[in-house]
């Protein structure tokens, strides 16, 4: 790593004030990763700005210098998206953290990207309306950084998802000039460039301002936990579920190891089972009690040895702790482990699963289940030792190996945590050279000199200006043999 | 057509006629006639293309020959838009129509741009499916049609907007690129959401092939209500007393115009048991209003207001306004149209989008339209004008873009850099 010119530091300084510059190497140590702690480099200084006036003027100086930043929220992603690159500059925006309005009439909250997901709900709760994304780390990770991944949650399948909630954006572009996206009403004439910044990863530009849609709280919620002998009867009550035309608020499941590491991690008191079905119902009262019923009675023809309704706010709370604790859980049973995002259609969840038993086998390495089973969203957590040799190796095959089950089965290489530096690779695999260049050329539009958080996303680096080869069809899809997805 | 079109036309006919039909087939290739005008606009050619490789191939003829193309599905929204600037070839995707995979335990569908909305719910509907969305005219209106223009009904209320529920997309750029993506998951973040940025786009930064849609069951019953109030705001108190209920309603319409006072429509949908709480919750937010059980006349509501009686001097606008300023925008559409001498009629949706319909002079209908623009324009709303009559002077059909109109620009740029698709009939001159 170079170290910053001393005039360019003092400029920065300027900026943002002596609070708001941290440029020594202790320091800096904390920003050299993000969740994902495998890959590590060195900011050469991490910037704190605290309005969006700063955060021009920063990215203003990165783009006369040609200096590369990242954009970084509560630094809680799993795909190493907030990871440094080399010779460039972080910047932060925890500081910037405000509610700016709360607007019930018309269901909008304005927020700074440093806000905390469950500080939204949290502000707007008392009128009984809520943030409706919430991922598993929502009690610390911000809305910028929700933005940027196109944050998921348990509660995706009947809500949707970051993207769905997000009305409008201010954006500081990477040459520093500030553009608007969307708004507080619908279908702003012209593209929908919020659509598409949001889970751009931090490589568009970075958001100062998010207009948001909040959801007013249904009547009534219900959770119910079913017992089965294995996943594949709970996926088999899952599809029957779907089929019977419920569009139910969550569907998880979890294997039995990830029960035994929830257990010993928070007492949930789950039952001790081979496939847990965690099925949440939310609406009007009478509608929830008759569809609970239904739910109930294709859980036992499904097999479920013991099905037990939440019967307080307390126990439904405990229930969902259990579950949005597993991967942390992992380290009770586990010293090391690799969490994936796979996703894939559902019907393919008992041939992926015991595809995904057969390797674990073969690798001699662990895998718990836990998932997202309504939308198919795996998260394989895949538990190795690195102080035994040659685990860390396999860990890190097998996991490989099973993304490309899923993108076999005509899924996803990530659901919700993002591609960042972690899965740029499989990308690749996932879609045809003439997708990614196309999605070069969208980025090259917003970023030309690849400034924001370049290096991520994308297997190979390509320049704006290069010209990508004109389209030549794969001969197999040609031949109509190949899908191109 | 004059005689300089017609030169254009025959030396089309001569020289890449010959190509395209090489592509396509003699069959699918014809000249344009009166009935391809687009906005105004004379086409040359028609083109039918039957494979997605086949649209790559013609446009990339049509790039380096420097011929505008105009995507076309079932044309019920062609003249959505400003005119285009040129426009040469037409690019029909009707025979893209094949419905490729509804994997139906899976919620979701891929569907040819080509295929009509209401033969894809039909398929849908036999395995108990749909795709929640009420378009306009859905026997003729395509899945890329209706993607490109972005059109919504009431059930975006419930389900979301086109945005919402696309999880994939296949388009041929200009130069015959075909790109795919987003996948045929519902929960997806690899890549660039592009299925989102075409959504809307109105095929100006390429000719949507494919769509990968989410799909949500069918209701199992239904119960709806039409409950009459005595002017705007108290229409407006209603609506609001519902979104800030725990009722669980599918859509929530209102009908305002300037002869009638405002009806405003609800839909539940669920369990017999779950109606029923709905109805006696409903009855008691709506008092004193009066509340009926309501035809099925309300899917319609949009489409009526659509059916035009002297085409010649009428104009029809979508509105995008915040929720809370609907009694507010009904009065201000009141006032301009009076003060034009403009009759009017308004279908406004509980999320703020909104239908408006005026008739009078062509001149009028262009000043009530511009007043209105600059009116909602200042409270952070929005007005297109999507059906214009032929005499009114000229009025964009978009409306203010905002700073963000440069990126638009940068990024029709690289997808289209000699702009030929749909040239000129977006925002800003895209």
């Amino acid at each position: 790593m170079n170290f910053m010119e001393a005039p360019i530091l003092e400029e920065l300084r300027v900026i943002v004030g002596d609070r708001g510059l941290i440029s020594s190497p202790e320091e800096l140590h904390t920003y050299e990763c993000d969740g994902l702690t495998y890959f590590r480099v060195m900011p050469r200084a991490v910037l704190l700005p605290n309005t969006t006036e700063q955060v021009q003027a920063i990215v203003r100086v990165c783009h006369r210098e040609r200096m590369p930043f990242v954009a970084r929220g509560s630094g809680t992603g799993l795909s190493g998206g907030a990871l440094p690159v080399e010779n460039g500059i972080v910047i932060s925006l925890a500081r910037m953290n405000r509610i700016l309005e709360v607007d019930f009439l018309n269901a909008r909250v304005v927020v700074e990207p440093g806000v905390i997901n469950l500080d939204v709900t949290g502000r707007v709760s008392p009128q009984d309306y809520f943030y409706a994304p919430d991922p598993s780390s929502q009690s610390i990770c911000s809305i910028g950084g929700n933005v940027a991944e196109n944050s998921g949650g348990a509660h995706c399948l009947k809500y949707g998802f970051t993207t769905t909630h997000v009305l409008g954006l201010e954006v500081v572009l990477p040459d520093g000039s500030l553009v608007h996206f969307g708004g507080k009403t619908l279908d702003a004439p012209g593209y929908d460039l919020a659509g598409v910044f949001v889970g751009s990863e931090g490589t568009l530009g970075i958001a100062t301002k998010v207009i948001l849609r909040i959801v007013k709280r249904p009547e009534c919620v219900r959770t119910l936990l079913a017992a089965f002998p294995s996943t594949n009867e709970a996926g088999a009550a899952v599809s029957d579920i779907i089929a019977a035309g419920m569009l139910p608020a969550a569907i998880e499941m979890m294997d039995n190891l990830s029960i035994q590491a929830a257990e010993a991690a928070v007492h949930a008191n789950y039952p001790n089972c081979g496939g847990l079905l965690l099925v949440e119902l939310d609406g009007p009262a009478a509608e929830v009690e008759a569809l609970m019923a239904n739910v109930k009675e294709i859980c036992r023809s499904n097999g479920a040895s013991e099905i037990r309704v939440a019967q307080s706010d307390a126990e439904r709370a405990l229930v969902w702790k259990g579950r949005k604790a597993a991967f942390a859980a992992m380290g009770r049973i586990s010293p090391n482990y690799i969490v994936q995002d796979g996703v894939i259609p559902r019907t393919a969840l008992p041939r992926v699963l015991s595809e995904i038993e057969r390797l674990s086998k073969e690798a001699g390495v662990r895998v718990a289940n836990v998932f997202h089973a309504g939308d198919g969203n795996l998260h394989p957590l895949v538990l190795y030792d690195r102080r035994i040799a040659g685990q860390e190796k396999a860990a890190e095959a097998l996991s490989a190996q099973i993304l490309e089950l899923c993108i076999a089965a005509g899924g996803s290489i990530t659901g919700e945590h993002g591609v960042g530096e972690d899965k740029k690779k499989a990308m690749a695999k996932m879609f045809a050279e003439p997708d990614l260049a196309t999605m070069q050329r969208v980025r090259c539009a917003f970023d030309p000199l690849q400034l924001s958080n370049p290096t991520k996303v994308f297997p190979t680096p390509r320049l704006c200006g290069e010209k990508p080869g004109e389209y030549v069809p794969h001969p197999s899809e040609s031949a109509g043999i190949a899908e191109r997805y | 057509m004059d005689a300089a079109t017609k030169h254009e036309a025959s030396g089309l006919h001569s020289a890449l006629r010959y190509k395209f039909i090489a592509i396509v087939g003699n069959e699918n290739v014809r000249a344009a006639t009166a009935a391809d005008v687009v906005a105004g606009v004379q086409a040359k050619l028609v083109i039918e293309p039957g494979t997605e490789s086949e649209v790559s191939e013609i446009l990339r003829l049509s790039n380096a020959a420097g011929l505008a193309v105009i995507p076309r599905g079932g044309g019920t929204k062609i003249g959505w838009g400003n005119p285009p600037t040129r426009a040469d070839l037409i690019l029909s995707t009707v025979r893209l129509n094949e419905i490729i995979e509804h994997a139906w335990a899976d919620l979701t569908v891929s569907v040819g741009a080509g295929c009509t909305i209401q033969r894809l719910q039909e398929t849908l509907a036999q395995h108990g499916q749909r795709l929640a969305l009420d378009p306009l005219w859905p026997e003729k209106a395509t899945i890329g049609g209706v993607l490109s223009a972005n059109d919504s009904g009431a059930l975006r209320l419930r389900f979301g907007a086109l945005r919402d529920l696309i999880i994939g997309a296949t388009i041929a750029l200009a130069d015959g690129t075909l790109a795919s993506s987003g996948g045929k998951v519902v929960k997806n973040v690899a890549g660039y959401d592009l299925p989102k940025l075409v959504t809307g786009a109105l095929g100006t930064l390429g000719a949507i092939t494919r769509a990968v849609f989410r799909l949500h069951p069918l209701p199992r019953n239904t119960r709806s209500f039409s409950v009459a109030t005595a002017n705007a705001e108290e229409a407006l108190r209603f609506v609001l007393a519902v979104q800030d209920s725990k009722l669980a309603h599918t859509f929530l319409q209102s009908h305002f115009s300037d002869e009638s006072s405002p009806v405003s429509d609800i839909l539940f949908e669920g369990t017999e048991a779950g109606l029923e709480a709905q109805e006696v919750q409903l009855r008691s937010l709506a008092v004193p209003a009066k509340v009926l059980g309501s035809s099925t006349s309300t899917w319609t509501a949009r489409e009526e207001l659509w059916t035009l009686a002297d085409p010649q001097c009428a104009a029809i606008a979508k509105i995008s306004i915040l929720p809370a300023n609907l009694a507010r925008t009904i009065k201000l559409v009141e006032h301009i149209a009076s003060g034009q001498q403009v009759r009017w009629r308004a279908l406004a949706y509980a999320t703020g989008l909104g239908w408006l319909r005026f008739e009078g002079k062509p001149a009028a209908l262009r000043g009530t339209l511009q007043a209105l623009r600059g009116e909602l324009e200042g409270q952070q709303g929005s007005l297109a004008a999507l059906y214009r009559p032929e005499k009114m002077p000229a009025f964009d059909a978009w409306g203010s873009v905002g700073d963000a109109l440069p990126l638009m620009k940068a990024l029709k740029q690289q997808l289209d850099p000699k702009s030929m698709l749909n040239p000129g009939r977006f925002v800003g001159g895209i």
